[in-house]
């Protein structure tokens, strides 16, 4: 009776949010989004809406009973509409009736007047009118003004990244239950537990005390529910409180498509310098981050961009500035990478550009100005442990680049309508919260007294494999067989004060903490084994595969036995534990610090075939060496790396996200936006782990996984670029827009004359 | 019996009432209880909610086919079984589909996994061609977004490894099933518990809708299906067969996108069919989706319609008792207008027979390869005699408010020697009959664009030693 999720997805018995059984009297929500971008509200009448057959309750801002304003990082965010809109499905109102169709219907109804005001997409018209989030940030080392004079090659170019949605399977969704005392459970689809009961806490004015938060999974979030889950619980919460009644509230794709953010679009500048031999001297970049309508996550997305603008290389001079720029759409948010593949694609186009200007192949270029260990990071922190060139290494000498390169180049020469390229990517990519104070995890580990194990952390499962991790972590640690330990759901009620399940942290942490708390227990009870025993030193038992063991050799005293010897001892069979990780601080006064706990690294070949009379393109193969330090759990890993990778590469090439100068946004349906399918994403995908790379700074010698691969991704955009290169020597390097759809791609292939005329607008917004 | 008909759902026989209406997705959940189902996305896009509908046939079996059950009207169960993932669970363990994916590795967040599931168990009830890339087709509209489907790969792998060796002897493939494990026993009852059962076919006229596969008018028009106002064309078995006529092939207007793939008589007159067919939508949606459907939605970029115009098919309208052949290109008014009198239906398509040993080409260009709709498609229909063309019809989506029959561009290719000039007067002469527009799928200068070069692409495939790429492009 304790399979893993897996065994339950197959047979459709894994419970998500919608298909918790609603309690008698549950309402069903629907929200009204603006229909404009920018605009005050003239006037909002429900009274049509009210009198529809089934429908309870229209809830507007007025409604709220504390403070409408759920914005976690800056207060710039209400809950619903009052007096302005500033972007297009901002929610307005929510109506509450028996059935979710009956509160659909009854939303159109809903006389909503809003008065126009001008609306800005452009990240760069955005900071042009002084719309900034934050003041900018600068991240430095050495002097890059002075460099310039030394380098022998100077590229400069723009790169413009689109946006990327979601798309987790699973839609937005929460239900809320009021219980006793105006206290309120809320299920919920969230990566951030504690942040859903801080803000539900906030707009019903009560004591966080008050706010249950419970999660069993999600069905995937990729940063998309670490913070834009809230609103749909705090709206099930708000509509418990007011009607006293369950209240479930699922989107539907549409509604999730159109009122959520999605991963920030960028626009940026750069310039290179080089030797004449290739060393990288200096790298100047401006980012301007799209942060959409509301502070959302942004800040922390910027500066997780900032620390990531060097990419894998080490650069002596740097100067690396990040704008935050305030526009009329969805508050963008965390997406897996969260601002690290913005600024590493960057950096990539620049070398590109530079090898394109020397004549090398790029990856020469990448392999000499690789991080090593003591290389500085431009924020102060120098590489530990590091693992590029290892990586890289055993990909160029597995997968024979040289080879791969000639075969290639032989296509080329003999090919016209097709082309090829190929492409190297490194990745190295920073550990930790960014945030030192949000480096910490609890857990709570609860040994029944017969031998079974609950365990409950922070961290939230979302297909990531977390808690089969902290399962295997937890078993270990006790001694104890994998099939005695459950993970529990996530609840604020068990373990408290958690941070987002994000980052690629949760294993890390909250797997530490579980450990910890493990250990304490496994600790007393090695004591009553021992007394048990007549040995006199605890230090002599362990407990292995649910046998206690007394100087290395097992004995008959079995885990039940000693549980239940326990038990009636009166010990503790119970424990909390707490897990901070060690040695980060960052001075955001000089930008300078030890944010990362480690880095992870790896290297992806990449090759695509290139179709130059329609402007299509195939990826053939992928081959990744990735450092998993010591795997937990190599299948689970396989798995990040294989999915990461996937959205990495329809980041690049496929997924296309654009918004109107109005601000409504174009891909407003399943059917308009298109994610990878089987048809998409490489058949010949070879990944392997570094061997010997047990990590000293993360449990048992492991490594996070979930982001870093995302990245390997970035690779296709430039074999796909160095394929049209073939095509069209003429190709600007300076110029890097993506998604690299077949639309952009017939476009480079096409003299640049025609090429402007073909695809004239082309900023992603 | 209720008046609203029965249906088999897994094991039990379930009486339809009065609230028994919308898609059945949303009535599986909230009605029946059976959460296993998923949506992600309401509309056909993603396979989350696939289930298994099994429609009684001639023969005294049921068929089965793999549909998205967000766009599966509940007005279309009465006689049938519709399988969910519910029903394949054994009672403890896991079927052999389950079980490779498993064994794989592959369900991360497990949120597409039943549609997964139910999409492969289909595959092995329905298809004769057990390879993994048959099953990956078969895969063609299963979203996930976790695993990069390399897992998932994997476990096909295996999972077609094992078809291969369990179903290799001939004999019922439902009875293989059972024996293997795939299907629970019951399935065994099914027919005989559904004999008799079917709901008698109503008469077509006084509703307001005649609904075909439903595929784009149930997500254009959901509110349909909230009442009695919907006739559903798969009642008329009629319109469902693929006879061949002296001087042609009648495709009956309710005969599915996915059996004109498989349809011999198709193949022998365009051998291309299967590999056309496939870049059209997805199985799930081809198993619902009919000639008829597609081409009355009237869709500018329509693939079947395309593919028609250039095979110069007829329409055969009835109304009551009027019957009148109409040829297809005569049926587009303008943007979604029709030639079409009231009450007026497909009952069928007709291909010419004499376009036998014509080449026939087809292109589609869309963001993603499949399941997706074109910026611009195309099909050619042409007869060659050595280098010249002497009959050719080109048909092209998504440069006009219609789906447009290119006469210029196809009367600039006839009667010469193929070669780059002719190619490129054929390219001036499409350019000036066809009107694109800025939308969502591409600017119009795109599409001007590409017009062009899938003309090149079919003559390219036409006439591969004639032209080469780089004179044309």
């Amino acid at each position: 009776m304790n399979h893993g999720d897996p065994h339950l997805h197959v047979r459709g018995e894994s419970v998500f949010v919608d298909d918790i059984p609603a309690p008698a009297g549950t309402l069903h929500a629907a929200v009204l989004g603006s229909p404009a971008a920018h605009g005050t509200i003239t006037g909002l009448d429900v009274s049509r809406a009210l009198a529809q057959p089934g429908v309870v309750r229209v809830l507007t801002a007025a409604d709220i009973p504390g403070e409408n304003q759920i914005g976690a990082i800056l207060p710039d965010e209400p809950l619903l509409a009052d007096g302005t809109v500033h972007h297009a499905g901002q929610p307005v109102a929510v109506v509450l009736a028996d059935s979710a169709a009956a509160a659909r219907r009854a939303r159109r109804e809903i006389e909503l007047a809003i008065a126009p005001l001008p609306v800005i997409v452009d990240a760069r018209e955005a900071a042009a009118r002084g719309q900034l989030l934050l003041p900018a940030r600068t991240f430095a080392i050495g002097d890059v003004d002075t460099a310039w004079s030394r380098c022998d090659v100077v590229v400069a170019g723009r790169v413009d990244s689109g946006a990327q949605e979601h798309f987790y399977l699973e839609t937005q969704g929460a239900m809320a239950v009021p219980t006793e005392d105006g206290t309120v459970l809320v299920h919920s689809s969230t990566q951030s537990p504690t942040g859903v009961q801080k803000q539900i806490a906030r707009v019903l004015g009560v004591p966080m005390h008050g706010v249950q938060v419970d999660v069993r999974r999600l069905g995937g979030a990729f940063g998309g529910k670490e913070d834009q889950a809230t609103p749909w619980a705090a709206i099930c919460a708000v509509g418990a409180r007011v009607t006293g009644r369950p209240v479930r509230l699922i989107l539907d794709r549409r509604d999730d498509l159109v009122m959520t953010g999605k991963r920030h679009p960028y626009s940026s500048d750069y310039k290179l310098g080089l030797t004449r031999d290739g060393r990288f001297l200096a790298y100047e970049v401006t980012l301007y981050q799209n942060a959409g309508s509301a502070a959302d996550l942004s800040p922390a997305v910027l500066e997780r961009s900032l620390f990531h603008a060097t990419a894998s290389y080490a650069i002596e001079n740097v100067r690396a500035t990040g704008v935050s720029c305030r526009t009329n759409l969805p508050p963008f948010t965390a997406f897996r990478g969260f601002g690290g593949p913005q600024a590493m694609v960057v950096m990539e186009a620049a070398v590109q550009a530079a090898a394109q200007r020397l004549g090398r192949p790029a990856w020469e270029l990448q392999r000499l100005n690789l991080l090593q260990d003591g290389s500085a990071f431009p924020y102060g922190m120098r590489a530990e442990n590091c693992h590029a060139a290892r990586c890289w290494d055993e990909a160029v000498a597995l997968h024979d680049l040289d080879a791969m390169a000639a075969d290639v180049d032989a296509h080329n020469r003999t090919h016209q309508a097709t082309k090829q390229g190929l492409a190297v990517m490194p990745v190295c990519f920073g550990i930790s919260f960014t945030n030192t104070s949000m480096n910490q995890a609890g857990a709570l580990v609860h040994v029944y007294t017969d031998g079974s194990v609950g365990v409950s952390t922070g961290a939230v499962e979302m297909g990531q494999g977390v808690n089969e991790k902290i399962r295997r972590i937890t078993a270990l640690s006790l001694g104890v067989g994998l099939e005695r330990v459950r993970l529990e759901t996530t609840n604020t009620s068990r373990v408290a004060n958690t941070s987002p399940t994000a980052a690629s942290t949760g294993a890390d942490m909250n797997g530490m903490a579980a450990r910890l708390a493990a250990l304490q227990i496994q600790s007393r009870l090695r004591h009553v084994a021992a007394a048990r025993l007549g040995s006199p030193d605890s230090d002599a038992i362990t407990i292995a595969d649910g046998v206690v063991h007394l100087a290395g050799g097992p004995t008959r005293l079995t885990w039940e036995a000693l549980v239940e010897a326990a038990y009636l001892a009166r010990v503790d069979l119970a424990a909390h534990a707490f897990y901070a990780t060690p040695r980060l601080h960052f001075d955001k006064a000089k930008e300078k610090g030890r944010p990362f706990a480690y880095h992870v690294y790896g290297t992806a070949i990449v090759r695509v075939t290139l179709d130059c009379l329609r402007g299509t393109s195939s990826i053939d193969t992928v081959r990744i060496v990735h450092d998993a330090g010591r795997s937990l759990d190599e299948v689970i890993d396989r798995g990040q790396v294989d999915g990461a990778l996937a959205q990495g590469l329809g980041w690049m090439l496929l997924e296309d996200v654009r918004w109107d100068v109005d601000g409504l946004l174009l891909h407003d349906t399943a059917g308009k936006y298109k994610v990878p399918d089987l048809g998409f994403t490489p058949a010949d995908v070879h990944v392997r782990f570094l061997a010997n790379a047990d990590n000293p700074e993360a449990v048992l010698g492991s490594k996070a996984v979930g982001e870093p691969p995302l990245m390997y991704g970035i690779g296709a955009l430039f074999a796909l670029r160095r394929a049209i290169l073939a095509a069209n020597p003429d190709l600007d390097p300076a110029l890097v827009t993506t998604p690299l759809t077949p639309e952009r791609t017939l476009a480079l292939l096409m003299d640049a004359p025609r090429a402007a005329t073909v695809n004239p607008e082309e900023t992603p917004a | 019996m209720s008046d609203r008909g029965v249906c088999l759902v897994n094991d039990q026989l379930v009486e339809l009432g009065n609230g028994d209406r919308g898609v059945a997705l949303a009535w599986l959940r909230e009605r029946r209880g059976l959460v296993g189902t998923k949506e992600g996305c309401g509309e056909g896009e993603c396979g989350a909610c696939t289930v298994l509908l099994g429609e009684p046939t001639a023969s005294g079996r049921l068929a089965y086919r793999a549909v998205a059950s967000c766009l599966l009207p509940v007005g279309e169960l009465p006689g049938r079984h519709l399988v969910t993932v519910e029903g394949l669970n054994p009672p403890t363990g896991l079927t052999p589909v389950q079980q490779a994916l498993v064994d794989a590795g592959a369900p991360q967040c497990g949120f597409c996994f039943p549609g997964i599931v139910m999409a492969l168990t289909g595959f092995l009830l329905t298809s004769d061609d057990l390879s993994s890339h048959a099953a990956t087709v078969a895969l063609d509209g299963n979203v996930c977004r976790c695993t990069g489907y390399t897992a998932i790969r994997r476990a096909v792998d295996a999972l077609c490894e094992h078809g291969a060796r369990r179903l290799a002897a001939p004999g019922d493939r439902a009875t293989q099933l059972i024996q293997w494990g795939v299907l629970p026993d019951w399935f065994a009852t099914a027919p005989a518990r559904l004999r008799g059962r079917d709901l008698a076919p109503r008469t077509v006229g006084g509703d307001r809708v005649v609904m075909a596969g439903g595929t784009d008018l149930i997500i254009q028009q959901p509110e349909l299906l909230d009442d009695d106002g919907v006739a559903f064309l798969s009642r008329r078995p009629a319109l469902a067969t693929i006879e061949r006529e002296l001087d042609h092939l009648s495709l009956g207007g309710g005969v599915t996108i996915e059996t004109l793939k498989h349809d011999p008589d198709v193949r022998d007159l365009v051998p291309d069919a299967p590999a056309i067919i496939d870049r059209f939508a997805s199985t799930l949606i081809r198993n619902r989706a009919t000639v008829a459907g597609n081409l009355v939605n009237a869709s500018p970029i329509g693939d079947l319609t395309v593919l028609l115009l250039a095979l110069d098919a007829s329409l055969v309208l009835v109304e009551g008792g009027a019957r009148r052949v109409l040829p297809l290109g005569e049926f587009y008014l303008g943007y979604k207008q029709l030639q079409r009198r009231p009450g007026e239906v497909i009952e069928s398509v007709r291909i010419p027979t004499g376009v036998k040993g014509d080449a026939v080409s087809f292109e589609k260009i869309s963001q993603r390869r499949f399941l997706d709709i074109a910026s611009v498609n195309s099909a050619l229909r042409a007869r060659l005699d050595g280098p010249v063309i002497t009959s050719a019809t080109l048909a092209i989506g998504g440069v006009a408010p219609i789906p447009l029959v290119a006469r210029n561009a196809a009367q600039a290719l006839v009667g010469r020697v193929l070669d780059a000039d002719v190619v490129r007067e054929a390219a001036v002469a499409l350019d000036r009959e066809i009107a694109p527009i800025d939308d969502v799928r591409g600017t119009a200068l795109y599409k001007r664009e590409l017009a062009r070069r899938v003309l090149i692409a079919h003559l390219l495939r036409l006439v591969p030693d004639r032209l080469r790429h780089e004179e044309l492009v």
